[in-house]
Order: structure tokens, then C-alpha cells, then sequence
């Protein structure tokens, strides 16, 4: 703790400090010396092209490496989403993946290829990544975004040959614009014009401007000049904000803004072969040991070395105020009273009452929550961290909110930071990227299970999160097409064990409508023809969305039976009865063909009933269309058809007892009594006379139910007189059978006041047939 | 409101509460006013979960049904969607949020899917050009529902057909979800026992979800000693079967949705008060809320109804005798107590009045031998013996009872049935009939091709060709089956479990077939062998039954071994995937309670279900007649 502040070096009000991010895993023979190199920034991979074609992560973790057989590169470049871009000299750009996969190219126009390029910059900007060329007849080709190609020859500067001394792209009131230098003279060129501009206070003794650098977010220019001079300002060329003579006059390697958001410091870093300057109102300097590339970041500027990989910047205000020597800040107490308290002292109390008394504690927790998440060093973060969660055990109503989210944030950033995956990011960096573009990252870079842990961790709604990033790691699967039906099948199927629980069903949805949309229809079919279970989710969709794909499903599996299901199903929805009876046709064939014999000859059946409700709706004026059989008999018995009726009852050979049934009732209900008579004096009732008996007395008519009584076979005498409320004739048949139950039943329904006699003879009749 | 969830052995209301936290976080990322738009299926379930008046704090004003057209004017700054992830509903909700841009006051939009998000959901909001206009798409995992102290639903009502017709295991998959997150609450269940394809999934999937979030283990000493996951198709047969306890009856004749029964009014209309009554019948029904927070419910819903009136009439004469005590109030002492204690006293009058009430209404379409008598003004109960003799409900009823009890002891499960032959020439609805005809086919292990041919022509032609595809899925489903082995194995299976009682004592029962008046349900007693001897005694039968039967371990970390104390119960939770009938609750509860049991029962499902609901989500109501 006590050297936190040694790599610290003061630059006017501020501090400014080298973290060193990694030790490279690479083993390049002569460091990065005669490289092309371009590295992302948030802490992107890295790229670089000799002879052979090379990507690393930030850690110098090989991902790729192939030999170029392409024309010669004369800049690298990478898009906002991590492709590598690999400029040629006649224009050409070819873009490949991290893994060095090649994903496609495109050419930045004929005036390219005629003239050749001198110099090529890759620019990002609210619309995407764009690519800015100069060529031979220095002129400008620009496309803003490489996504949606369009080329925009700017027009011609005056007076420009070969190269201009030094230039770079603007992004400015929403249009993209090139910054040039010929000599001491400054254009800007957009789409219509190239106007000539002048920095204010740019110091006299130029002659040229020999390097410029444009701030991160655009807002700030910085202009090196011949004479050692570095002017900064606003990228409008409105406000000059420093000037600083270097006293160096060798054109500077590269030159990069190192500004932290709100800090009020302008500041440079400059890099020489073997020196590094940071230049603000003043400077400080840091040699190089060896062959360097820096890259600018939101909040400063990282170094890749051949043997390190470092990150300079300006040490935010909450670590200056609880690191500085001797700083009696609010939170620098707190963590003095922490400290304290660890060793069981009891200055702890006295730290803790002198931030009290000034009422500043919840100051000191909001300042180490703050600078826990500026430190790399997890130690440091963890000392702090616990600092303030001591302090916070002091307050009473402390919204617990930005602690628990720092705590979250940084067990993210640990994780990335770390040497096998490469993502040096600050704290502020991944605010400004958001969890989203992280996790796409590391998607991009196939680490899906560190992806979900993420997502888990942070609680990501599993559809935004886990799912996605499944949804990734499948199409990658695909991609790769070697066998499809190999790798497909362990993932729909669910056996793959490392990924299994995740793969679950609505991601196997999300699977195969992917899979529908991204392969023809045949093969597809084919396809999940091995997946049970995707098969059948597929099924669910279809039912709910493609009727028509439903059934070409199922003739593709030659299932009759469904098919036949399919197309009764479709009849129901079918208005017009013509339509209707082919579709039910079609379903016949397919039940015949199934060997489905009952429903074929049922669906017949349906038809032909279909075809004789029509024609008697057409002659006879009724409406039966969509009735079922027995409701159709039901009509035709209430409205006396009763030779159609007859017709219909052998036509689809009705079971006699449900028919008797069905002409009881019918004539009960028109209160028909004399046919009910006829009809039961006809033949032999097969269902017996009882239901003569209560077909009357549900109709109330307890006359008529007499007369069917006595016809009613004996074990259903009892119930018979009981339905009639003939109580003595039911005790009569009950006493006459001897049945134990039946005389209880009897006894149930008998009143003790009103039927005293009969209660007494019923009581004795059960006594003797018990004793039986 | 929730206090009656923590009672029990297991404290539901950890689960409740969980589900609330979450759902106001939700609530809070929508800052502001705002109104709620209902999926009314969610209703129900959501009630079980959070009052108005959580909502209410957490500023939702408004509260509307979901419908097309335009949404109510209503001066809020948030409109949320709650609903379940369905293509319909999205349409529905497309034509709100369309219709309301030419409005000029905006309103937020966000949405709630319950219990997951969907892709093909959002894409279809995509496809009618609205899903830009949602600021929050969110997901309320609400898997298992605490629906009472002792029992948990995840109310999803297709998982039946989902699981056994459909093949689709996404039910499952929440299943083994909700588990999990009971873990992560109630601790690591150390043994896992199961019977059934879909039990075998499910283990396989939580066993599997363990590994993954190896390292994140719970430091919770477990609450559940083991857990038995359960497949409806193991045990058809019950459901199939008229319940007979007093909440089983409920739901069989009225139907209980998310703990709540609406009744006819009829019989309510005299409790009002004295000077409003005979002035109007009401003709609202009557909704009532069911659960154990009521403490005659309690003592009664699990009693075979032939015991419910004894019960009542007990409890009749505790309370009269407790009005009487004010006669002996003397002091201003026993004055004051006998005050203190009226309101307790008033709130169980009211309750046994409400339940004298349903027990009426029940009887007169149930159980003709015993009627209960009330005088309201004296609060006496007599048994009466008479019935009025064109009482032909409670005939039919009885008729039922009397076929479903000859099925499932095996009486000419193999011939045509004539009470259902009549059922059919009379047009009974026609559930009544598939539950019969499917109940003889399972007692018979299918029927001959003959005899189920015969059936299904008489049904088509009766009720309509269109029921072929309902047949067919019943089918599917192993409901409904040819006979394919001459050998019938479920006279083996009743005698060996034990499943017919010949002495079923229905008023002080001693074994758990009392819920059926004589017959124990299969599923349950298959847990109580379980318990004691285990299942090693009946391998024979276990394999006549559809399904692998496993069992499995679950690692706990160190320290978290339960040391039993002597004498105390161990806790099982079973786990009926596709769904659970009230009698099936009421004989575990039986179980639990049972002094020499040593084993306390919670109970969890897909689904409550009765024979009704559970053959109406198998049926296929081809569109034309559902219009």
C-alpha cells in the first residue's frame, strides 16, 4: 500500500501513472521492430502483419497466424466489432475475423487502383468504422462506414503533392472530415470543399506540422510542428488551450491525446524511438527500452511493447485524494481508520469521530467505492472496498446500490483482465462500452462459458444474456457446417454435457426457427427428422403458425394418420360444404392409407351424413347442416320425418337401443303419448320399460308412466313404483323379492309421520330377509 | 393474508416472499404512475402472490383486461403488459399500442412476460412493428405458486397434454426450474426419487443444473429430507374417479380455480343481514375463498363427505355453546372476556354457515343418505332420512358411483357397460362419458378392439364426428387403448397396493382409500410404500407401470448433514407432473397426519386437476365449434 503512489509522476496539477496491464506472452525475435501493428482500442486484440499475418490478444496470446499471400499491406486496421482490416496498396481491403478467418473484402475504387495508395487511416465514428485513403494524385477516397460502402472522393487540395506532412479524419457536426497539413498550411476538407484554416496562437517559428492527433472523442486537436512545438486546442480550431515547446525537433513516431473524461488537463503523449513525453502545461518524460505502439483510449493511452503491455494515465481524482501523500480527504481517513481498526487499534475511533464531526463519511464511502474501481491490483481494490463497506456499517440510511454495483463491475473486470483472456479494460472504459457490447466481445472471441458466467453473475434476463449468448455459440456450430448432423444432434437432443441445461427448450425453439430460416426446406426436414424433440417443438410451431408446412411435415415422414387428423381439422374451418367433403375425402385416403380402418369408414360416415342433411335442408326446408347423428334423428323424430328417420337409423346402422332411446324421448317431448304407446307395443322394448316410466315423469305426466309399470321387469319394480310416487306398490315389490337393500331404499323415502303402517311392515320384511 | 403458508412444516411464505421482492423490483424499474394490463389468466395466480395493495404502493393506479382496441384513457406515465407468452395476446397487444400512438399523450410501454420471455413473441411484435415501442420486455419467473401452507402449483394448464401428447418438455424444463430455485431457498434435497418418463427428465435436468452452478452452493440446512417426482401417466386411474372428500367435491361439482369457488347465491341469500333480507335474491355467485387460513375449512375439506355433517353439527354445538356463555357472564371480567372473544366467534359462525350452505348444495346433487338440516335461528343440526322423491341428480350421481366403483374392483371391465350405453342414448355431457369409457379401459388394461370401436362409434355419432381427434388424442395419451396382450396386470396391481378396501371407514378413516369411499389412489399409495417398506417390495408391480423408477443423491456440502432428532418426521416433497386431484392432497395430508407415519408430505404440481378439467385439455375443439 505504501508504494501505491511510486509509479505516480506530477504533471502540473495532476498526477499521471505507468500500470503495467501484462507481461506479453509473445515471443517476437526482434520485439516489434519492423511491424506492421495496429491494436483496438478497449483494450482489443492486437494485430500485425509481416510476412506472415499474426493476431493477439492483449496479452500477446496467439489467436491467429498464417502466411500473407495477398499483395502488399500497407495498413492494418480493426472495426468497432473486431474485425482486421488489411489495406492494400491498390485499395483493396480484405476483412478477417479474430481468428484470422477470411470474411470478405471490397475495393476503395478505381481511382485507387490507378494511382496506388500512399497512405491509409482506419477511422471509427458514430456510423461504424470507416476507412480514409490518399493516393498517389493526393486525393482523398473516403467511406464513412465500411458496412454500408459508399465512397466519397473528396475534392483536390491546392497545391498538395504526393502526401500531405501529416493528416487525420474528423467526425464534426455529423459529417466526417479529413484534417491536412501541406507544410505550415492547414485545410479541411469535407464532401464539397477544402477550405483553408489557422489554429489560433500557433507559435510563429513553424514551418511545418509534422504530426496532429485528434482526442478520442474528436473534441481536441493536437498539432506538432518542426520547431518542437506542440499546440492544443479544440478540434474546431476555435480555442487554443496550451502551447508547449518540447525542445524536441525530430518528428515524433506517434503521437496520441491521454485525457481522462471532465479531467481539466490537456495532455499529449508523444513517442520518439527511445523516449516517451507526456505533455500538458508541463511535461514529463519516460524512456523506452524498446520498440513501442501506443494506442489511444478513452481515458488514456495503453503502450504495447515486445515485452510489456502498459496503460498511462492521468490518476483519477478520488485515488489522488485517498492516495496522496499525506491527503486528509474523507475517504484517505477512512481508510486510515480501517487500516486501523484491521489491527485492533484503537485510532480506528479517532479517525472514525474526526470524519464524523465533520459530517464527510458518506464522502469518504463514495470516495473508495470511487477509487476501488480506478485500481487494477485487486488487493488494492479489496482494501478499499473493505474500507468503505466499514464506513457504511457507520451510516445509517447509506443507498447500498453503488457499492454493490462497483463490487459486481470489478469481479467482472477481474475476470476479462486476466492473462488468458486479454481484455485490459478500465472501469470507465466498460461503463462506457456496457455489459451488451461486452459480452459480445467475448462471444466474438468464442469464450462463451465466461460469457454465461458473466451473464449469471450480473443477472442478465436469461434472453438478453444466457440465451444469446447460446444462440451465438450454436450459429458458430453451424457455421463451421463439417457435419451438421453430428454436431446438431447433441445439442438439440440436449447430451452435450457441458452445455446442456442451458440448451434448453425455448432455446431449442429459438434453434430451430434459426435453422428454418438458414437452410432449405428438404434438408431441414431431414434434419429434424433425428431430433425427437425438435421435432415435435417444430409441430407446436407449425400449429400455431404455418398450417401448410404442418403438412408438409408430416408427408415427409409419410404419417398418414396426422395427415389425416390435418385434414379434418382444415374440413372444420371450411365454410362451403363441397370444400368441405373433398377435404374430408383427402383425410379418408390418408386413414385408409394409415391402416386406420375405423376412422376412414367414420369419416365416410361423416359424409355421408354431411350429403343427407343437405339434401333434406334443400327439399324439406331444415336445418340440420352440422348436426350429429343423433341430433339429426332427434329433429327428424320432433318434426315427424319418421320414414327418414328410419332410413338414417339403418343407413349407419344405429345400435336399437340407443334408437329407442332416442324416439322415447323425441316423442315424450311432443307429449306424443298415443305413438309412445304404439312404439311400445311395436316389438319388444331392448331397453326395457323403466325408461317408458321416467321419460313420462320427467315430462310430468305421471298417468301416462302408469301404464308402463307393470311392463317393467321385476328387479326394476321397485325403482319403477318409487319413480311414480307409489310408495306401496314400491314395498309391495320390494317385500315380494326379498331384497334387503330394496326394502332400505324403499324406507329412505317413507315419512315416519304419514306412513306409519308402511314403515312397520317394511321394517319387518328387512328383519326376516336379513336373517335369510 | 399470507400468514396461513407459514404454518405448515415447511414455511411457504420464504417462496411468497421471494416472488414479491421480485416483482416490486420490476414494478420499481418502471418509474413513476402506471397502469397494469392483465392477461386475465394471470389474474388468479398473480392474487396468490400480491394484493391491489402492494401494487397500489408501488403507484399503479389503473388496472385493465387485456383487449383489442384501444386502451382506457387513463392519466398514468407507464402502461405494463402482463402476460403469458402467447402469439394471440401479442396481436391484442400490437392493435393497443398501435392505436394508442395517435393519441397525443405518450405513455411508456413495457411488458412483463410470465413465466418466461419468448422469441417467437417479441418477433412477432416485430413482424406488427410495435416491439420499438416497449422501453422494458421483462420476465417474472413465476414457476411454483404457494397455493396453501402445505401445497404449491405452477397452475400451467396445458402441462398434461404438453408432456404426453405433444412431446413438448418445456414444462418440464420450468419444473426442474422451480425446483431449483426451492433449492436455492429450502436447501439441497439429498435423495431424489422418481417413477416415469418425465420424473427421469426432470431429475436428469436438476441434477445437471447442480453441476453448472457447482461453486455457488446454498449454505442452507436442507428442509426436504428427499423428494418424489411423480408422472401422471404412472397413475391414470385417479383422476378418473369422483372425488369424495369435501374439497374434492367442490371441485368436481363446481370447480376451484386458484383457490377460489364461485357458488350459486341461492342458498346465501338469507346470511345477510336481518333487516336487508327477503328484500332481493342476489344473483351474483357467490365467491368464496378456499384455504387453510380458515380454520373450519381446515378441519373439514379433507373429510370424506359423509363426515362433513357429523363434523358440522359438532362444531355447531361448540360454537352455540359458546354464545350461550354469556348467560354466565356475571363479572364485568367474564363480561369483558366473553367480549374479546366475539369477533373470533362471529367470523366461525359466519364460516359454518358458509359451509353448511355448500355442503347442501353438494348433497342435493351428491349423497342422498345423510342431509343435513339447519336452523339457522337456533343452530341446531338434525339428521334427517328423507329425500324428495324426484331428486334425479343425486340418482345419477349415485349411478356414477356406483359404475366407477364396480371398474375399479373389476367388475366386467371387459363388456359393453350399460349405464354408460344409456349415458350416451340419453346425451349426458359428453366428459361424463370419457371419463367412464376411458376409466373402464384403464381398469382393463384397454379394451378389446371391439368393444372400444363400438364405443367411439357410438360417441361420434352421438356428439358429433368432430370428436374423432379428441378420441385420438386420448389415444395418444395411453387413456384410451386397444387391448393388446390378453393379459389384464391391473387386478395384480389392485391387490398388491392394496387398492380396493372392502372397509373403507369414511367417518373416522384409518387408511387413505377413505378419499374415494374404497379406493386408494395409486399414486398415493405408491408414496406411502415409499415411506415404509419401500419400494423394493412391490419391483414386480413397479414395472407394470409405465415409466423407469430411480432414485438418486444429491451431495450436500459439509455441515449441512441433518442430524434427526428422535421422533421427528422426516419431510417429503412429491412432485405430480401433470397434474393432482384434491382427494390425492387429501390423502396425504391424511399421511402426514397419521401418528406412527414418520413422514410429513408437501405437495407440488403442474397443475390442480380434476377428471373434468384434466379430459377437457386433452380434448381438440376443432375451431368451428368453438365459435
Amino acid at each position: 500500500m505504501a508504494f501505491i503512489t511510486a509509479n505516480w509522476n506530477p504533471l502540473g496539477e495532476a498526477f499521471y501513472r505507468k500500470i503495467e496491464l501484462y507481461e506479453m506472452g509473445w515471443s517476437l525475435r526482434d520485439g516489434l521492430k519492423d511491424c506492421l501493428v495496429a491494436a483496438a482500442p478497449y483494450g482489443g486484440p492486437i494485430g500485425d502483419a509481416r510476412p506472415q499475418l499474426e493476431i493477439y490478444s492483449s496479452s500477446g496470446t496467439n489467436m491467429a497466424s498464417f502466411p500473407w499471400k495477398s499483395g502488399p499491406v500497407r495498413q492494418l486496421g480493426w472495426t468497432v466489432c473486431d474485425d482486421l482490416l488489411c489495406i492494400q496498396e491498390d485499395g483493396t481491403v480484405l476483412i478477417y475475423d479474430l481468428f484470422g478467418a477470411f470474411k470478405r473484402h471490397f475495393s476503395m475504387g478505381n481511382e485507387v487502383v490507378q494511382n496506388q495508395m500512399l497512405e491509409a487511416k482506419v477511422f471509427h465514428s458514430p456510423y461504424g468504422t470507416g476507412v480514409a485513403i490518399v493516393t498517389g494524385a493526393s486525393r482523398f477516397t473516403l467511406a464513412t462506414n465500411i458496412d454500408d460502402l459508399k465512397l466519397r472522393r473528396l475534392p483536390e487540395v491546392p497545391g498538395l503533392q504526393g502526401a500531405p506532412s501529416c493528416w487525420a479524419v474528423l467526425t464534426q457536426d455529423r459529417q466526417t472530415k479529413v484534417l491536412l497539413a501541406n507544410g505550415a498550411d492547414l485545410y479541411i476538407l469535407d464532401n464539397t470543399s477544402c477550405t483553408p484554416v489557422t489554429p489560433p496562437g500557433l507559435s510563429p517559428q513553424a514551418c511545418s506540422i509534422v504530426n496532429m492527433a485528434v482526442s478520442f472523442s474528436y473534441k481536441y486537436l493536437a498539432l506538432f510542428t518542426d520547431s518542437g512545438h506542440l499546440w492544443m486546442g479544440s478540434a474546431n480550431l476555435k480555442d487554443k488551450l496550451s502551447e508547449v515547446d518540447t525542445k524536441v525537433r525530430t518528428p515524433p513516431k506517434q503521437m496520441v491525446w491521454c485525457r481522462r473524461p471532465k479531467s481539466q488537463q490537456p495532455s499529449v503523449v508523444i513517442m520518439w524511438d527511445r523516449l516517451l513525453l507526456v505533455a500538458g502545461e508541463r511535461q514529463h518524460k519516460y524512456t523506452l527500452d524498446e520498440e513501442s505502439v501506443c494506442v489511444a483510449e478513452l481515458d488514456g493511452v495503453r503502450i504495447v511493447g515486445g515485452s510489456r503491455h502498459e496503460l498511462l494515465q492521468e490518476v483519477p481524482s478520488a485515488c489522488q485524494d485517498i492516495f496522496k501523500i499525506a491527503s486528509m480527504a474523507p475517504g484517505a481517513l477512512l481508510l486510515e481508520a480501517h487500516k486501523e481498526y484491521d489491527k485492533s487499534s484503537q485510532k480506528a475511533d479517532e479517525y472514525l469521530r474526526e470524519i464524523k464531526e465533520q459530517s464527510v463519511l458518506g464522502e469518504a464511502v463514495r470516495q473508495c467505492v470511487e477509487a476501488a474501481g480506478y485500481e487494477h491490483e485487486p488487493e488494492t481494490q479489496k482494501t478499499l472496498l473493505r474500507a468503505a463497506s466499514f464506513g457504511k456499517c457507520f451510516l445509517s440510511n447509506y443507498p447500498p446500490e453503488p457499492f454493490v454495483s462497483m463490487c459486481r463491475d470489478l469481479k467482472v473486470l477481474n475476470a476479462v483482465r486476466d492473462y488468458t483472456v486479454g481484455i485490459p479494460l478500465t472501469h470507465t472504459q466498460y461503463k462506457q462500452m456496457t455489459v451488451q457490447v461486452l459480452i459480445d466481445r467475448l462471444v466474438y472471441r468464442k469464450l462463451y462459458p465466461l460469457a454465461i458466467e458473466i451473464c449469471r453473475y450480473l443477472k442478465t434476463p436469461e434472453y438478453q444474456g444466457v440465451s444469446r449468448v447460446l444462440k451465438h455459440w450454436a450459429c458458430a456450430f453451424c457455421q463451421t457446417g463439417v457435419n451438421f448432423l453430428d454436431d446438431m444432434g447433441p445439442i438439440m437432443s440436449g447430451e452435450n454435457q457441458t452445455l446442456h441445461s442451458t440448451v434448453r427448450t425455448s432455446y431449442q425453439r429459438s434453434m430451430v426457427t434459426y435453422l428454418k430460416n438458414e437452410m432449405n426446406r428438404g434438408d431441414f426436414f431431414m434434419t429434424l427428422r433425428n431430433q425427437p424433440v425438435a421435432l415435435s417443438l417444430y409441430r407446436q410451431f407449425c400449429k400455431h403458425q404455418e398450417q401448410d408446412t404442418l403438412k408438409d411435415l408430416f408427408n415427409q415422414d409419410d404419417d398418414h394418420q396426422e395427415l389425416g387428423n390435418f385434414y379434418v381439422k382444415a374440413s372444420y374451418k371450411e365454410k362451403k360444404l363441397e370444400a368441405r367433403l373433398s377435404l374430408l375425402q383427402s383425410a379418408v385416403d390418408e386413414y385408409n392409407k394409415a391402416k386406420n380402418e375405423f376412422a376412414a369408414k367414420a369419416t365416410e360416415e361423416e359424409m355421408k351424413l354431411l350429403r343427407f342433411q343437405r339434401r333434406l335442408d334443400e327439399e324439406k326446408g331444415e336445418a340440420l347442416l352440422g348436426l350429429s347423428l343423433q341430433e339429426t334423428l332427434h329433429a327428424l323424430l320432433t318434426s315427424n320425418f319418421h320414414k327418414q328417420a328410419e332410413q338414417l337409423y339403418r343407413d349407419f346402422r344405429v345400435p336399437d337401443k340407443r334408437y329407442w332411446w332416442l324416439k322415447l324421448t323425441a316423442l315424450a317431448e311432443k307429449d306424443d303419448w298415443e305413438e309412445m304407446e304404439k312404439f311400445a307395443k311395436s316389438k319388444k322394448s331392448p331397453i326395457g320399460y323403466l325408461p317408458f316410466v321416467e321419460v313420462c315423469v320427467k315430462q310430468h305426466n305421471k298417468y301416462e308412466a302408469k301404464k308402463y309399470v307393470s311392463k317393467v321387469t321385476p328387479e326394476q319394480k321397485v325403482k319403477a313404483h318409487l319413480a311414480i310416487g307409489d310408495l306401496e306398490g314400491a314395498a309391495e315389490a320390494a317385500i315380494d323379492r326379498r331384497s334387503e337393500g330394496e326394502i332400505s331404499t324403499v324406507l329412505s323415502r317413507c315419512s315416519p309421520t304419514t306412513d306409519r303402517a308402511l314403515l312397520e311392515r317394511l321394517n319387518r320384511a328387512r328383519s326376516t330377509a336379513s336373517k335369510k | 393474508m399470507s400468514a396461513h403458508l407459514s404454518y405448515g412444516r415447511v414455511n411457504l411464505n420464504i417462496l411468497r416472499e421471494a416472488a414479491r421482492k421480485e416483482l416490486r423490483e420490476f414494478l420499481d424499474k418502471c418509474g413513476g404512475s402506471k397502469a397494469i394490463v392483465w392477461d386475465e389468466y394471470l389474474t388468479g395466480p398473480f392474487g396468490l402472490i400480491a394484493q391491489y395493495s402492494l401494487l397500489k404502493e408501488h403507484e399503479v393506479e389503473k388496472m385493465f383486461t387485456l383487449k383489442g382496441g384501444r386502451l382506457p384513457a387513463a392519466d398514468v406515465k407507464n402502461i405494463i403488459f402482463f402476460v403469458r407468452p402467447r402469439l394471440e395476446l401479442m396481436d391484442i397487444i400490437a392493435e393497443n399500442v398501435i392505436s394508442e400512438d395517435k393519441m397525443h399523450s405518450p405513455r411508456d410501454f413495457h411488458m412483463l412476460f410470465v413465466p418466461r420471455r419468448s422469441m417467437l413473441c417479441e418477433q412477432r411484435l416485430k413482424e406488427q412493428g410495435v416491439l420499438g415501442s416497449f422501453i422494458n420486455i421483462d420476465e417474472y419467473i413465476l414457476d411454483l405458486i404457494p397455493y396453501d401452507g402445505d401445497l404449491l402449483s405452477m397452475e400451467s394448464e396445458g402441462a398434461f397434454r404438453e408432456c404426453y401428447l405433444e412431446s413438448d418438455q418445456t414444462s418440464l424444463y420450468h419444473t426442474a426450474k422451480g425446483l431449483m430455485t426451492l433449492q436455492a431457498l429450502y436447501g439441497t434435497i439429498p435423495q431424489i426419487f422418481g417413477k416415469g418418463e418425465c420424473a427421469r427428465h426432470v431429475a436428469n435436468m436438476m441434477l445437471r443444473m447442480k453441476r453448472e452452478f457447482a461453486g455457488s452452493q446454498t449454505q442452507i440446512l436442507p428442509v426436504f429430507d428427499s423428494l418424489l417426482l411423480l408422472d401422471r401417466n404412472v397413475d391414470l386411474l385417479t383422476p378418473l374417479a369422483t372425488q369424495l372428500t369435501y374439497e374434492g367435491l367442490i371441485d368436481e361439482v363446481y370447480g376451484i380455480t386458484n383457490g377460489y369457488v364461485k357458488l350459486p347465491p341461492e342458498k346465501f341469500s338469507a346470511q345477510k343481514k336481518q333487516g336487508e333480507a327477503g328484500k332481493d335474491l342476489p344473483t351474483e355467485p357467490k365467491k368464496m375463498q378456499l384455504n387453510s387460513a380458515e380454520e373450519l375449512y381446515a378441519e373439514i375439506r379433507d373429510k370424506n363427505f359423509n363426515g362433513v355433517g357429523a363434523a358440522l353439527s359438532k362444531k355447531a354445538k361448540i360454537i352455540s355453546a359458546a354464545f350461550e356463555e354469556r348467560h354466565s357472564a356475571k363479572t364485568v371480567g367474564e363480561i369483558k372476556q366473553f367480549v374479546s372473544q366475539l369477533p373470533h366467534m362471529q367470523a366461525a359462525r359466519s364460516s359454518l354457515a358458509n359451509h353448511t350452505s355448500i355442503a347442501e348444495l353438494i348433497k342435493d346433487i351428491t349423497i342422498r343418505r345423510l342431509l343435513i338440516l339447519c336452523n339457522r335461528g337456533k343452530w341446531i343440526f338434525s339428521l334427517s332420512l328423507s329425500l324428495s322423491l324426484s331428486d334425479t341428480a343425486s340418482e345419477a350421481f349415485f349411478d356414477n358411483l356406483t359404475v366407477e366403483q364396480e371398474f375399479m374392483t373389476g367388475v366386467d371391465t371387459d363388456k359393453v357397460n350399460t349405464y354408460i350405453e344409456d349415458c350416451i342414448a340419453q346425451k349426458d355431457p359428453l366428459i361424463k362419458i370419457l371419463r367412464l369409457v376411458c376409466m373402464q379401459s384403464v381398469c382393463n388394461n384397454g379394451l378389446k378392439q371391439k368393444l372400444l370401436d363400438y364405443y367411439k362409434r357410438e360417441i361420434l355419432q352421438t356428439y358429433g364426428y368432430e370428436h374423432m381427434l379428441t378420441l385420438n388424442n386420448l389415444e395418444k395419451t395411453g387413456l384410451l387403448k386397444p387391448q393388446t396382450s390378453t393379459r389384464n396386470n391391473y387386478p395384480t396391481i389392485r391387490k398388491t397396493l392394496k387398492l380396493w378396501m372392502e372397509d373403507a371407514n369414511e367417518q373416522n378413516p384409518n387408511d387413505i382409500s377413505y378419499v374415494y369411499s374404497g379406493y386408494a389412489p395409486l399414486s398415493i399409495r405408491l408414496t406411502q410404500v415409499l415411506a415404509r417398506p419401500g419400494w423394493r417390495s412391490i419391483e414386480e408391480v413397479l414395472k407394470m407401470l409405465p415409466g423407469p423408477h430411480f432414485e438418486e443423491r444429491q451431495q450436500l456440502p459439509a455441515g449441512l448433514h441433518k442430524k434427526r432428532q428422535q421422533g421427528e418426521n422426516r419431510t417429503t416433497l412429491v412432485f405430480f407432473l401433470g397434474g393432482v386431484t384434491y382427494a390425492e392432497i387429501a390423502a396425504l395430508r391424511f399421511l402426514s397426519q397419521m401418528e406412527d407415519g414418520g413422514t410429513e408430505y408437501i405437495i407440488a404440481t403442474t397443475k390442480l386437476i380434476n377428471g373434468t378439467s384434466w379430459i377437457k385439455s386433452l380434448m381438440d375443439r376443432p375451431e368451428a365449434q368453438a365459435s
